[in-house]
Formats: C-alpha cells, structure tokens, sequence
C-alpha cells in the first residue's frame, strides 16, 4: 500500500463533493436546522397532551380536579359531555378523556368509594402510558388535599421523592438532538461511500483505476478516510455549534474522547456503505438498500426505544450493528460524563465491527470490481 | 403537428435561419455574434475544430438550449418562443452527440426505439412497421433484443438515429453521428439517409461530422471557427475559394494564421530495427466468451517494440474486449497474453506503470478540473512531485489543452474530451500505449498533431503503440494493421500490401472487400440496405406525424413514458423485489423492534434502614415484572459509579429510621434516582415507580388495619381504548405502514428524473414533443402501482400474520393509501427535477422522509403535542393525515364519514406536487 495514493484520491473525492453544492446544502441542514427542528419540536416530558373531562359532578372537589390539568404538561382540558367523549376520540382531539360521576364528591365525604373513568387512547402508546400516570398522581393528589382538610385522619404520608439523574427535568431535546446527530452521521456515510462507488461504476472511472498501479485497498481505504472526515467535521460543528450553542444543552462529559468514538464507528459505517455499494448493480439499487439497512440501524439502536424493550434475539442481533454501540458511548459519554474506562468496551466493540466490516467490503470490492467495469 | 398541419417550406427558403447569436457558459464565449442562413432540402455540414461551438449551435437550433442572446428561427418560427417550439418540435429529430447518451441502456434495442416511436403518437402495427424498416436498414435487426448499453459505440449511434428518424422530421440534426462507427457501417449510414432524402424531398439535414471526405459529399458546408462562422457554401466554393485540392486543406488553410501556424502535414520516419525488436505484446489464442457468444475468437499477435499497431474491424467485432483483455481488466476465457514477456496478470502494479490505456468512452473524473485530473493522474502514476507541474504543463501544451485547464470536462466538447484522455494516458510516459479509438471525435488538425506525437513516441523512445481506429487516413500510418470481424482476426500485415493484395484502390476499398468476404451471411450485410429499400418505408408519407398533437396533454405520450418507467423497472428485478420486499422486511422489524413498555429494568437499593419494612419496599419492586434487583448499594459513590456505567437505571434510597419514623406516623421520604439519559425510558420508569409506590402504601394500610390513604377511596378506572390490552402491535403497525408508504415509494422515484440528467437521456425531454406534465406523471404511474402492492402487501402482512384486525372501511383505507403515496412519489419527484446528482437526491429524500414522518407525524406523540418548526412540518406533511386515516381505520373502526377531513390534505397535496415538480423542471437546458 502507498499512503500517497491513498491521501491523493482522497483528495479527489473531496473535491467531488465540492462540487454539488445542492449536496454540501443538504449535509449543512442535515447537522444544523434538522438536528435543531428534532430537538426543539420533541415535547419536555408530558407536553400538551389533549385531555377532556366529562364533569357529571360539578362540585368543588371535580372542579378541583379539572383546574389540576394545565399547560405545559397539559392542554387547557376541553369540558365535554358524555355523548361527545368517543367522537372526539375517534377524531383524533383528545388523547384522554377523564368523567368524573355524578354526587362524585358527597360519596367520598362519606366515605364511600367512588369512581372516576379514564379513556385513554392507547393507539398514541407513548403518551398513553406517561400520561396515565401522571394523571392518577394529579387526581390522587387533588382528592388526597381536598380530603385531608375534611378528614384529618386520611392515612398517612409516605413521600416519594423522584430525581432524574443526568438530566434532571427529563429534557427530550438534550436527548432528541444527540440521536439524531448519530442518525444522520450513519446516515450521510453509508450513503457518501457507497454511492461514491456506485457513481463511478456508472460513469467508468473504475475501470480506469484498475488500469492504474492503484490497488483496490487503497481506493477503498481513500472513500473510507475521506468521507469519514466530511462527517466527522460536520459532527464536530454540530455539537458545538447546535448541540451546546444553540440547544444550551449542558454536554457532562468529554467531547473530544466523543469524536473519537464517532471515528471509530465511521470506520464501521463507511465500510458498510462500500459494501453495499458493491453489493448494489445501480444507484436505485443502492438507495433502496440504504433504506432497508438503514432504518433497523436507526430504530433498533437504542436511540429510538431503550434496548430493554426488545425481544431478547432483536437484542442480540442487534450487538452485531456498530449503531447499538455508538448509541451506548454516546449516552455515557454525553449524559453522565463517562470516562474511557467506562466506555472501553464499547470502544473495543465499535473497532471490532469496524474491522469485520472493512474486511468484508473489501474482499467484497476486490471480488466485484472486476466485474463493474 | 396533426393533419391540418402548417404547410410544407417552400423549396429554396431557409429552414435554419440564425442572427446574432452568442451563447456564453459562464465566462467562455461559446458562440460570437454567429449569423447563418440554412437553405432548406439541403443536406448541410459544419466543419470545425473542437470546441468552436457545433454542437452548441445544434442543440440551440433544436430548441433543446435556452437561448440567450440573437434569434434563432426554425422552419418558420423563432425558437426563443416556447409556443413554437413545441409545435416545430415533432418536425425536427435531433441526435446528440456522444455515443447514445440519448438512449436507455437496460431497455432493448427495439424497445428503445418503440419508446420514441409512441411519444411520436404512432399507432402499434404503424409503430412496428416504421421499427422493422429502420431496424433491417440500418442492420440492427439481428440485435433488436440486445440491451442499448450492450451495444457497441458504432450500434449506439445507429441506434440514435433510428430513434431520431423514427418520426419523419422536416429538419434532421445530427451531431456527429458517425464518430467511432466502422467504415462500412458509415457507409450504409450514409446511403440510408441518402434514401430517406430521396423520399422526403423536403427534408433538410444539418450535421456535424469530423470526416472531411464525408462533409466533400455535403450539398452545402458551414465552416466555423472559435464561435464564429469562416466561411459558406457548397464544397466546390470552399475548395475554389482557398484554392485547395482537398477539404481538409480547404478547412486548414481558412483557419487564422495564429491556429495555421502550428499546423504541419504528418512524417513517418521509416521503422528501424524491426527484426531485432524485443516482442512488447504477444497474444495467442486469446478467446472471450460471454455466455453463448464469444465476443474474441482465438486472437493470436505479436506486436514488437517501437511498432505502431492498428486494430481496425467493424463496430462490436471484439475490438475493445480484446484490449480489455491485454491490460488485465477483462480475464480471458481461454488463451495467453503478455506484456513485455510477462503473462497478463491484474495484480501487477509494475506492468501498470509501463501501461498507458484509454477507453472508448470517456472515463475521467467529471467532478475534477481538467488540471486536477491530470495532477491527480500524474501522482497516481508516481511521478516525482517536481517533475509533475512541468509534465502536466507540457502535456497541456502538447494537446492544446491550455485554455481549458480549469475548465471541467463535462463542459468540454467531444473532442478536447478525447485530448483530455489521451493527455492523461501518456502523462506517466509509458512504454506502451493501449488507445482504444482515441481520435473518434477529434478535428483534423488536432488528430494529426496527435500523430505526430506518437509518431516520434514510436520512432524516438521505442514506445510501443496498440491503437484501434476507424479512420482509414490513419490505419495507413500504422507499421502494419490487423482487421478484425466477428472476434476473429481476418487478416494482419502492413497497409499497403493489404490494399495490394486485395488489389483495391485504396485501404477503405480492401477493408470493405475483406468484411464483406468474411461475412458469415453476406446477405445480411446487403439486407442492410436492400429491404427497407424495396419495401419503400412510409417514411416520406405526408402528413404522417403524430396523432397528438403537440403542446395540449396527451395521455399517449405520458403512457409512452410510463411504458418505458416500467420496462427499466422490469429489467431490473432486484430492484422490484426490493422495493415490495423492503416494505414487509421493515415492517417485519419494526413491528417486532419497537414496544413502549419495558421490563425487566434493572435497579438497585440503598438501604440506609435495613429493616423489615425497608425491605419489604424492596421486594415490592423486585418482585414485579418491570424490575430487576441488583446488588445492593452502599452509598452515593457507588450509586453514581453504577448509574453511569449504565448498569442500573433506578436507584431507590431508603432513609435511616424509615421503619421506625413509619410507625410513629412521622413524615417519611424515599428517595428514587432515575437515570435521565434517556427521557422516554426514564419516564416510563418514573411512572412504574409511582405506580408500586401507591401499592405497598395500600397493601400496608391494609395490613396494619389503619385506615387507608384517601385516595384509595377513589378507584380510577383507566380503560384503553381500540387497544384494550395495550400491545404494542396494535399501536404501532397502522403506524408503520404511513412510514413506509413514505420512505420506500418516495425514494424509489427520487431517481427517476435526476438519473436521466445525470446520464444524459434527459435530452429527450428537451427535444420530443412531451410535456413537463406529461413527462413527470409518466414516471410516476410505474412507481404509484409499485406502491399500491406495497400497501397491499403490508396491509395483508398487518392483518394476517400481525393479527391486527382492521376494524374500519377497508375502503377508505385504500383511498387514503392511495393519495398517500400519490403524495409520497410525487415528494420523490420534486426532490429528483430540483437535485442535481443522483447522491443529493439519495441523501436529500432520506433527509426529508425520515426525519418529518418519524418524529414530526404524530407516530411517538401526537402533533398537537409538538412544538416550533417540528409542529408546523407536522401539521404540513403528508404522513400525518394517512397516520390519522390508517389509526382510524385499523383501531378505532371508523369509515369515510369520520375520516372524510383528512382526505382534503392529502387529495390538495398530490397535484401541488405534481405542480411544483413541473415548475422546477426545465425543458430546455441553461
């Protein structure tokens, strides 16, 4: 291998990109405006949930309880009757519907048990569930005061005291905005590589470099280096810029050993682009491959839903992916300012896969090559 | 043009009239000031060095380039006005340059042809006659199901032309059209259009040609030079009025002095030495096959050191296979080849430094500058870095490339390409040239200058030179010349004792007589001509155009496009497979992947207490299905050390004197630390452990018979609703199917309209009579009905092997589905005309598909949740109404009635789409 070859058609692929600025454009808004869009959109934990209440009591104690519910946690509650509770729902307006019973307040006071009903509408499962809870404590709460007054005796207090660590008011966008920076540095490089590759196949600058004293490693190792670095600094200013400048989002731990991590799992990526390059006879090929490779990266990673909700096997699979991993450090290393000698294994893992990866495509590009000119 | 068609040029007026024209790409005058009259029913040439603005001048008259400055006006008509455009359009054909960027290269021969013939309007039996005719007269009838990018360079152009005869023009341009075809096959070329003029007396040509002797035949010449016009007039005028014995010296003599100077005839020193020479190429029995055809048949040569060796035979005889073959890019079937002694091996980087190769087509780096490419190449070559600048400035000035050194190549015409190429071949200074056609293209005053230098390669460095060609003034400089046909070598000696041998007049004469004596059926070659001839094609019936006429919207010309969308579909299964398969892979995935209910969370204590009850609080989480204990804690250290390993993600801190403040009735606190990296999860578990909470406190209200907390007097009952068990499938795959209906059709069509601008046959949309309209829905159709079987696949895969019942109208479903990915296709469109390279379109449609229907759609939260930016894209897009349609269908049982809202955004978003692709679309090149 020459190093020389590999740094100058590097250099050519630079200046390939260079020269679609619609593509520089798209790599600008993919780090900047989607990263700030994603994260600012993501409602703070429960964040305006629609809710309705059908008050059948109208008493102090229910109204009570409906002024419990207000932004920003909730939407103002729409009062509703009865009869309008399942249209709504069936449009769409409300995703919780509460109906407090008639003489609701006089059954307690006397000790009586009572009921109220909630609706929810569990095709929304995320809010579903958050909020089902929250509501439960807030109406718990709203009876529990309402009672104490009246009756002293009400039961005793056990306080529960619930602190989130690394991100004490459970902020979506600290966490929204990470994810997606690791979607799309997965998602530029796959499809920076393995497109690069597919292009020259289509317009038979291959078949020239292979009558050239160029070997197929050093030509897949320059589309590795220089993609990787294209996204590594787009990755760098959007941390910097977006993430702690514009987001305010405090980072606990150390970027730079981040970026490490980030090159490391661009090495596994960039691989993996090639190789579906190679694999793919045309660019749509290549793009409908990139999308079925890419979205199980994404949302099997731990970056969407926790890994702890998956079905063991999706989970061991997915141990193979460099996303689960880089996932794993970037959450450590970003949220609860891990260290090296925490993130080590994953560091080991993301070179690992990387390894494999390269060997692979390149065997794989060895293979092809002949055969795309 | 219909029926009632404007009447026929009068003979004798001008077809082509140009005034004033100038045309600059950026800071390059292309054409200065350029004024020209074309006689109609002429056949005219234009003749000119590379790059003086044929080809410029060509695509402006055929209405496929904006004008900028100047008139242009094409049988009766200025080109400026769009309204003219399209109702000339259909009378003019129009064949690029370059070898068949116009064509489809998965389509087949006769597909290709087919697909022109149907934009034109023709009828089905018409359309297979006018194929059959053109097909038998140019011979490609034997290939009609050959794939177009199989063909070889000379079938492609044959290929163009059919394409560009197919609809009986009134003004036929052809810009070079016979650049890299075999001599024989330029001849048949020829006397097919001399037929098709005999019948369509009316009709004038214009082209553009490289061959002197073929413009001599011309009724009329345009000599043009640095974007200016030299000279007009039949031959005989130029030929009288520079007092020339030849065209090309006509052509030479008119070109300004500076340009002249430069200029002298080409001088063969005899070869010495020739018995001695070491042996640089040797070959035998080489053999290729492809499958069943065997491309190279025992090829056997010996090609000695310093000779200058032609390769000459028609086009796709085996030619460039067997070049392939000696540099290792192509393995051979059977036989041997060495270079410089040493057998054929890819591996070897050595014999690649002493190799200089050029491929037929052009091959360099569109994206670099023309110095960059050179530089590029010179390192690649390991020149020593000092020597690069001198050699790349010496090859520049050696190939006249100066001027255009930081120009790109794609902005250069064919023939500095060419240069290009051959600079790049040679900046390593190899001892062995492999050039396959590498003068096709190339003016006359350039080609011998090209020559000349490897004339003094040959005779002064001993450089040995392997070239193909089809010019016959060249095969007579080579030392000796092998003709080869069919894959098989016919005959190999020096010129001049082919041409004696034959006892021809001249090489071209003796190249012919041995093709057509090696023909397997020699009727086939006559048949070229003969049956289109007998037959008397309707090309030259009056009045025969197009049924539609052009301009308004024709269903048939959008249903050509459509056809031919589906037929690259077609041939490429894998791609058909993927894109349904994809669909119910995915969904498949994340069906399964994603569940918003976690367990088995793991979490640890900190006992502080250690007694009964803190225990028992323990046991309380631990012996749910949400959690899992681990070792206990034993103090902050720990607990953050652990947490940020990312090994528990609940710590529960139980106070000192927990059990005993309990039972005095003193106000206790437990404290729980939740690992907030994740927000979603960390609420979930939040929730989980308030939930416990409420529950031990009443279980041990109940056991110690106090009396229990007030709330416990009330019983929320929480129902569900349309997913009464809460699963996950239920929930999340009528969220899915939206996904996907997104992002699978919508990058599918991405493609469809920037792959064409980037390969070259978005010319067609320039020069046909198809609409902007007519074009885009074309190409979506094909992609619409893909989508639909996706939604029907992922529909059949929800309710049957997810079990999700669909409780709603199926039919309003399907209606939604159905505007859904009207709207998806019509986002991939808008993004294919506005992109400029098939990579941008890739990324770009993965960008905006993913990121909005993912997280801006209602999927995780619903959109009325949603804040800033993100909340309006919602609200915009697309996949939040079919999210609405698809919930409500599937879960909540609804139908059209309820749902009938969400249809309005939908039904407005796909002809906005449509609307917008067609404004962002041109139909004439900038």
């Amino acid at each position: 291998m020459r190093m020389a070859n590999v740094l100058h058609l590097g250099v050519k692929e630079l200046f390939s990109l260079l020269r679609d600025p619609v593509m520089l454009v798209l790599i600008v808004y993919a780090f900047s405006l989607a990263i700030y869009a994603a994260a600012t959109a993501m409602p703070e934990t429960l964040h305006k949930a629609p809710i309705a209440v059908v008050d059948e009591d109208r008493s102090q104690l229910s109204t009570r309880i409906v002024d419990a519910f207000y932004p920003p946690q909730f939407s103002p509650p729409s009062l509703i009757t009865r009869e309008e509770m399942d249209a709504r729902m069936d449009a769409g307006l409300d995703t919780f519907a509460l109906a407090i019973p008639p003489d609701f307040q006089r059954d307690l006071l006397a000790g009586r048990q009572a009921e109220i009903q909630l609706n929810i509408d569990a095709t929304r499962m995320s809010q579903a569930f958050t909020g089902n809870s929250h509501i439960q404590t807030i109406v718990s709460n709203e009876i529990g005061t309402f009672l104490r007054r009246y009756r002293p005796d009400a039961g005793q207090q056990v306080d529960l005291a619930l602190r989130a660590r690394f991100n004490p008011e459970l902020n979506k966008s600290w966490f929204g905005a990470v994810m997606k920076i690791i979607d799309n540095i997965t998602l530029l490089s796959i499809i920076l590589t393995g497109a690069a590759l597919i292009r020259e196949r289509e317009h038979g600058t291959v078949e020239h470099l292979l009558v050239m004293p160029v070997t197929p490693f050093e030509i897949m190792t320059a589309k590795v280096w220089a993609m990787a670095l294209v996204v590594l600094c787009a990755t760098t200013a959007s941390l910097y810029l977006v993430v702690e400048g514009a987001l305010g989002v405090p980072v606990e731990g150390s970027v730079p050993l981040f970026l490490a991590g980030t090159a490391l799992h661009l090495f596994a990526t960039t691989s993996l682009g090639i190789f579906l390059g190679t694999v793919a006879r045309s660019m749509p090929q290549f793009g409908l491959l990139t999308m079925l490779v890419l979205l199980p990266l994404q949302i099997l990673s731990g970056g969407t839903t926790p890994r702890e909700s998956m079905p063991a096997p999706v989970r061991g699979v997915m141990l193979a992916a460099p996303n689960t991993h880089f996932v794993m450090l970037a959450q450590a290393i970003l949220y609860r300012g891990a260290g090296f000698e925490v993130v080590w294994p994953q560091f080991a893992a993301l070179f690992l896969i990387g390894c494999v990866l390269f060997a692979i495509s390149l065997s794989r590009f060895r293979k092809t090559i002949g055969t795309m000119a | 043009m219909n029926r009632s068609a404007p009447p026929k040029e009068p003979q004798g007026s001008d077809a082509v009239s140009v005034d004033g024209v100038t045309l600059r790409y950026g800071k390059t005058i292309a054409l200065d000031s350029v004024t020209l009259a074309v006689p109609a029913g002429r056949m005219v040439g234009t003749i000119g060095p590379d790059g003086v603005g044929k080809s410029t001048l060509f695509s402006l008259i055929a209405g496929s380039r904006r004008l900028q400055t100047g008139r242009v006006e094409v049988l009766g008509g200025s080109m400026a006005d769009a309204a003219h455009r399209r109702s000339v359009c259909p009378r003019i054909a129009y064949m690029p340059q370059g070898l068949g960027r116009n064509l489809y290269p998965t389509l087949s021969v006769f597909e290709n042809v087919d697909f022109f013939a149907r934009l034109f309007g023709h009828g089905r039996t018409e359309r297979e006659r006018r194929i059959g005719e053109l097909l038998s007269a140019t011979g490609l009838e034997p290939f009609a199901g050959r794939p177009a990018g199989k063909l070889s360079g000379g079938m492609k152009q044959k290929l163009g032309l059919c394409c560009a005869l197919i609809h009986d023009p009134d003004l036929l341009i052809l810009d070079e059209p016979t650049t890299g075809v075999d001599p024989l096959s330029r001849r048949q070329f020829w006397e097919l259009i001399e037929r098709i003029r005999e019948r369509r007396r009316g009709m004038s040509v214009l082209v553009a040609t490289a061959y002197m002797e073929e413009a001599a035949r011309f009724d009329w010449l345009v000599a043009l030079n640095a974007g200016r016009v030299l000279a007009t007039g039949t031959p005989a005028e130029l030929l009288a009025g520079t007092g020339s014995r030849s065209l090309e010296e006509a052509f030479i003599a008119l070109l300004p002095p500076s340009q002249r100077a430069g200029y002298r005839p080409v001088r063969i020193p005899k070869r010495e030495g020739e018995s001695a020479a070491e042996t640089a190429i040797e070959a035998s029995g080489l053999t290729m096959r492809f499958g069943d055809f065997t491309a190279v048949d025992r090829v056997s040569f010996k090609i000695g050191k310093g000779e200058i060796f032609g390769f000459l035979g028609s086009n796709g005889c085996g030619k460039t296979t067997t070049m392939k073959m000696l540099t290792g890019l192509l393995p051979a079937t059977e036989g041997e080849a060495s270079l410089f002694g040493r057998p054929v091996d890819p591996g070897d980087l050595d014999v690649r430094r002493r190799v200089g190769y050029m491929t037929q087509s052009f091959s360099l780096y569109t994206e670099l500058s023309v110095r960059q490419n050179l530089v590029l190449h010179a390192r690649l070559f390991r020149l020593p870095e000092k020597a690069i600048p001198p050699r790349v400035a010496e090859m520049a000035r050696r190939f006249g490339l100066d001027e255009v050194m930081d120009a790109l190549p794609e902005s250069l015409p064919l023939g500095v390409r060419q240069r290009l190429s051959l600079a790049v071949a040679m900046i390593h200074g190899p001892e062995l040239l492999i050039l396959d056609e590498p003068t096709s293209g190339v003016d006359p005053v350039a080609r011998d200058a090209f020559w000349q230098i490897m004339v003094d390669l040959a005779r002064l460095d001993q450089v040995t030179i392997f070239i193909s060609t089809h010019f016959m003034n060249e095969a007579e400089r080579c030392d000796r010349i092998s003709l080869m046909h069919a894959g098989r070598v016919l005959v190999s000696d020096a010129p001049a004792r082919l041409v004696e041998k034959k006892g021809a007049a001249n090489l071209e004469d003796a190249f012919i007589a041995y093709l057509e004596e090696a023909s397997v059926e020699p009727a086939a070659a006559d048949g070229a001509f003969a049956p289109g001839a007998a037959s008397d094609p309707g090309i030259g019936d009056e009045g025969e155009h197009g049924a539609s006429p052009p301009g308004n919207f024709s269903l048939r010309r959008l249903l050509s496009y459509a056809h031919r969308e589906s037929l690259e579909l077609i041939r490429d299964p894998v791609r058909l497979c993927l894109a349904l398969l994809g669909c119910v892979i995915l969904m498949f995935v994340m069906g399964y992947g994603i569940t918003m209910d976690v367990e088995d969370l793991s979490f640890a204590v900190l006992d502080r207490d250690q007694s009964v009850l803190s225990r028992d609080y323990a046991l309380n989480l631990s012996g749910s299905r949400y959690f899992s204990e681990r070792p206990p804690l034993h103090d902050y250290r720990e607990l953050d050390r652990r947490m940020r390993a990312s090994e528990i993600s609940l710590a529960i801190e139980i106070p000192p004197g927990f059990a005993k403040d309990l039972q005095h009735g003193r106000p206790v606190s437990v404290g729980a630390w939740i690992d907030g990296a994740m927000p979603s999860r960390a609420e979930t578990v939040s929730g989980y452990v308030q939930g416990m909470h409420a529950h031990w406190l009443a279980s041990l209200a109940r056991q110690r018979l106090t009396s229990p907390p007030a709330a416990s007097l009330v019983r929320i009952e929480t129902r569900y609703r349309y997913n009464p068990d809460v699963k996950s499938l239920p929930a999340m795959v009528p969220a899915v199917i939206p996904l996907l209906l997104m992002m699978i059709p919508a990058i599918v069509t991405a493609l469809s309209v920037v792959r064409e601008k980037e390969l070259g046959s978005i010319v067609n949309l320039y020069v046909t009579p198809v609409t902007r309209l007519e074009f885009l829905l074309g190409k979506q159709m094909p992609y619409l009905l893909l989508s639909m079987a996706s939604f029907l696949l992922l529909t059949l895969q929800a309710v049957f092997i997810f079990r999700v019942p669909m409780k709603g109208s199926f039919a309003a479903f399907s209606l939604g589905g159905l505007l859904y990915v009207g709207t998806a296709t019509g986002l991939g469109l808008v993004i294919s005309t506005f992109m400029k390279s098939q990579i941008a379109a890739l990324f770009g449609t993965a960008l905006l598909t993913i990121l909005p229907a993912v997280e801006f759609c209602g999927m995780l939260e619903p959109v009325r949740s949603l804040e800033g930016v993100g909340a309006l894209i919602g609200r915009v897009y697309p996949t939040t109404y079919f999210l609405l349609i698809s919930r409500g269908t599937f879960g909540k049982g609804l139908g059209f009635e309820e749902l009938k809202l969400f249809f309005i955004p939908l039904a407005l978003a796909v002809p906005l789409l449509i609307l917008l692709g067609t404004a962002l679309l041109k139909k004439q090149e900038s």
